[in-house]
């Protein structure tokens, strides 16, 4: 990658700028807070109590972070392949369909235990096939991936509604969903590990045994981006395509098998609603959880170990929004989505611009560490 | 008869359905022209819409609604050139940030002014483009065919929908004919030339996606001050991806983007009509089909199953400038 921006140290270039744009990405929400007359400060308190201030809050908060670690690690797994994977929102949402049908055919036959590696399997492999004509299209046609997992979006979302409507809805019902699942197509809760804690939680809270696989799955990641021969040709050819064609990796294999995995990973998001929380599939479940996971996996700089922070941030977002349209009625739950554009703008698009100045501010108080001026300021 | 007046109808829908389809798809070109993609159409219509919308609620004025609409469109659209152009971010990051601003300001600041759950007032009829009639259109309405297709088809139209379907001849004009055509022309396919002959990237990279601004805020008008009487929250529905897809379906040039937007707007005016119709040899087709019939076409051509769709080459690349 030529970045056209001196290096900065490993600490500032990972922890500071991602901050100093986190920052600013929130105060801009704040003006907009300001804009329609309450003080920005207050919903701040009251999003931050909402989320943690109680068992249920942080039930709810780990919950939908759930969702936005799966997407996150899809838009990440992808962003190290150079690939933008806009696509996890449709991913996610037909990988329901796998989700789905596994759960209804054996809710009544087999224990939760077993139907949930099954579910696994079927919502990966779902979300996975979905990418795969996107990343084909990219290897071989070179179509452009950003088009092509917008299209398959909409058209994930015309499947949706038509199997939920013409399909999957039971007869007589009214509402587009499948039927409920039986007690095999539902995952435990788990109230119970926060009550370990001392916290209160009632059983209603929709967090679940998928947050445990969420974590899982960021290690996993970790370990293939990091650890393994694959992960390091991913990695090559998002750093430099032509290293990686001298280097004998084939483009076409690595694009497909980064999008099967990204796909994968995205599918995964539709057990959490699913099967953790409805018991049936819904219309729109996914609600812009693949978008989330841009703003996720740019925030935690495609580390998972920053991806599962910024996803309960994400998810304290989305749970203390909820609570703050009670307290401020000219506050509905959309100033989250404002507050992940911002957060993408800022984070990703102008990821650079306070980095000058950052420089200069380095370059003031110890030359070396930016690497500029060294050579020159010592031997003259 | 009846079947010419079913027809003059569902072309009628057409166009009205593909004339926001049309001015953002020509947005988008002059910024994809010019080297700077733009998934961001979707999230410039809906604030030109909402600003469009809430302009001519508070000042009854359409005319001040189409200049608001344009103005916030082109901020966004210098937004979008500020992180592109400047800071040389990603410009797929950038399109999706503004679209998720877009889509959650409009709602927030319209519950804040106009508390009624997103939407902005309903407009009075100055406040809105209304019907023109041409010339001549009334006396004709009974002479069969051409006069039913001039006065159904041709005549009664909104201001804006003259102006989008002139915006395709003249940005023909300007891409092709004239100087500044082909240096955004070539900006978008060499800039590093383009630099060379003394002519700043940046400026011209700027006015295009000023242009884009412009035209996706028109865009943002025609829906909510003539197609409907004020904004109604994400009243944009995806039509910004439509038209992107348009623009590649168009192969990135303006008649067959005018083309491209008509045939998705026949499809959708044909989903709305066929609903629940079945159809003679086919049998019924599923709405949703027909829904995702543009998507699946664009990754069809993308495919290069229909001739092959090759953007500008320095479209999506910052342009750095050597030392």
């Amino acid at each position: 990658m030529s970045t056209p921006y001196a290096k900065l140290p490993a600490w500032a270039d990972y922890g500071l700028i991602p901050l100093v744009n986190l920052l600013v990405a929130f105060a801009v929400a704040g003006l907009v807070v300001l804009l329609v007359g309450e003080n920005p400060l207050r919903a701040a308190v009251i999003l931050v109590e909402g989320a943690f201030g109680s068992g249920q809050g942080i039930a709810y908060t780990l919950f939908y972070a759930t969702n936005f670690i799966f997407t996150g690690l899809a838009v990440a797994v992808a962003f190290h392949c150079g690939l933008f994977n806009i696509g996890g929102e449709g991913q996610a949402y037909i990988a329901g369909l796998g989700v789905g049908l596994v759960a209804l055919a054996f809710d009544s036959v087999l224990p939760w235990w077993l139907t949930f590696p099954l579910a696994i399997l079927a919502s990966a492999l779902v979300g996975a096939l979905w990418a795969l004509i996107p990343a084909y299209l990219q290897a071989k046609r070179g179509s452009h991936i950003v088009i092509t997992t917008i299209m398959f979006n909409f058209i994930a979302a015309s499947v949706m509604v038509y199997m939920l409507v013409n399909v999957l809805k039971p007869v007589g019902s009214m509402a587009p969903q499948t039927r409920q699942f039986l007690e095999g197509g539902q995952l435990p809760k788990l109230g119970w590990l926060l009550a370990e804690f001392g916290l209160k939680v009632r059983p209603s809270a929709p967090l679940n045994i998928s947050f445990l696989l969420a974590l899982v799955m960021a290690f996993l990641v970790w370990v293939l981006i990091w650890r393994t021969k694959l992960g390091y040709e991913i990695r090559t050819m998002g750093f430099s395509p032509k290293a990686a064609r001298y280097a004998g990796i084939s483009e076409v294999r690595i694009i497909i098998v980064t999008m099967l995995i990204s796909g994968a990973l995205a599918g995964m998001m539709a057990l959490n609603p699913i099967m953790g929380d409805q018991h049936n599939v819904p219309l729109d479940f996914v609600s812009g959880a693949g978008f989330v996971g841009i703003a996720v996996a740019l925030m935690g700089r495609s580390h998972p170990a920053g991806i599962v922070p910024a996803a309960i941030l994400f998810g304290m977002l989305y749970q203390g929004g909820a609570e703050l349209a009670f307290e401020m009625p000219n506050i509905s739950r959309d100033m989250i989505v404002i507050i992940q554009g911002l957060v993408i703008l800022f984070a990703g698009a102008l990821e650079n611009m306070f980095r000058p100045t950052i420089q200069g501010i380095f370059a003031s108080f110890s030359p070396r560490s930016v690497g500029i001026s060294a050579t020159k300021g010592e031997r003259a | 008869m009846e079947f010419i007046d079913t027809l003059i109808n569902i072309l009628n829908s057409t166009i009205r359905v593909s004339v926001p389809l049309l001015l953002a798809c020509l947005a988008g070109l002059y910024s994809e022209r010019a080297g700077v993609f733009d998934i961001g159409l979707e999230g410039k219509m809906l604030a030109g819409a909402f600003a469009g919308a809430a302009a001519a609620a508070v000042f009854a004025s359409a005319w001040i609604g189409l200049l608001v609409a344009m103005l916030v469109s082109v901020g966004m659209a210098l937004i979008h050139g500020f992180a592109s152009i400047t800071h040389r971010g990603n410009q797929i990051v950038s399109g999706v940030a503004i679209n998720f601003i877009a889509a959650g300001s409009t709602i927030i600041l319209g519950q804040a002014w106009f508390q009624q759950g997103g939407r902005t007032p309903s407009l009075p009829p100055e406040g809105r483009f209304g019907a023109i009639t041409l010339p001549g259109a009334d006396a004709l309405r009974d002479v069969p065919v051409i006069g039913q297709l001039y006065s159904g088809l041709l005549s009664g139209h909104s201001l804006l929908t003259y102006v989008a379907f002139l915006a395709v001849p003249f940005t023909w004009w300007v891409l092709f004919r004239t100087r500044f055509g082909l240096r955004l022309r070539a900006v978008g396919e060499n800039p590093a030339a383009v630099d060379t002959a003394g002519i700043s990237v940046t400026w011209l990279r700027y006015r295009a996606v000023i242009c884009t601004g412009i035209l996706t805020g028109l865009a943002g008008s025609y829906m909510a001050l003539a197609q409907n009487a004020g904004f109604v929250k994400d009243m944009t529905a995806g039509r910004g991806y439509i038209a992107l897809a348009a623009l590649i379906f168009a192969k990135w040039k303006p008649v067959p983007a005018m083309f491209a937007c008509l045939l998705f707007g026949f499809l959708d005016a044909l989903s709305i009509r066929l609903q629940g119709t079945p159809l003679p040899i086919i049998g019924k087709v599923p709405v949703q089909l027909m829904q995702a019939l543009p998507y699946i076409l664009t990754v069809i051509l993308l495919a290069g199953f229909i001739g092959k769709a090759i953007p500008p080459r320095a479209g999506g690349v910052p342009y750095v400038k050597e030392r």
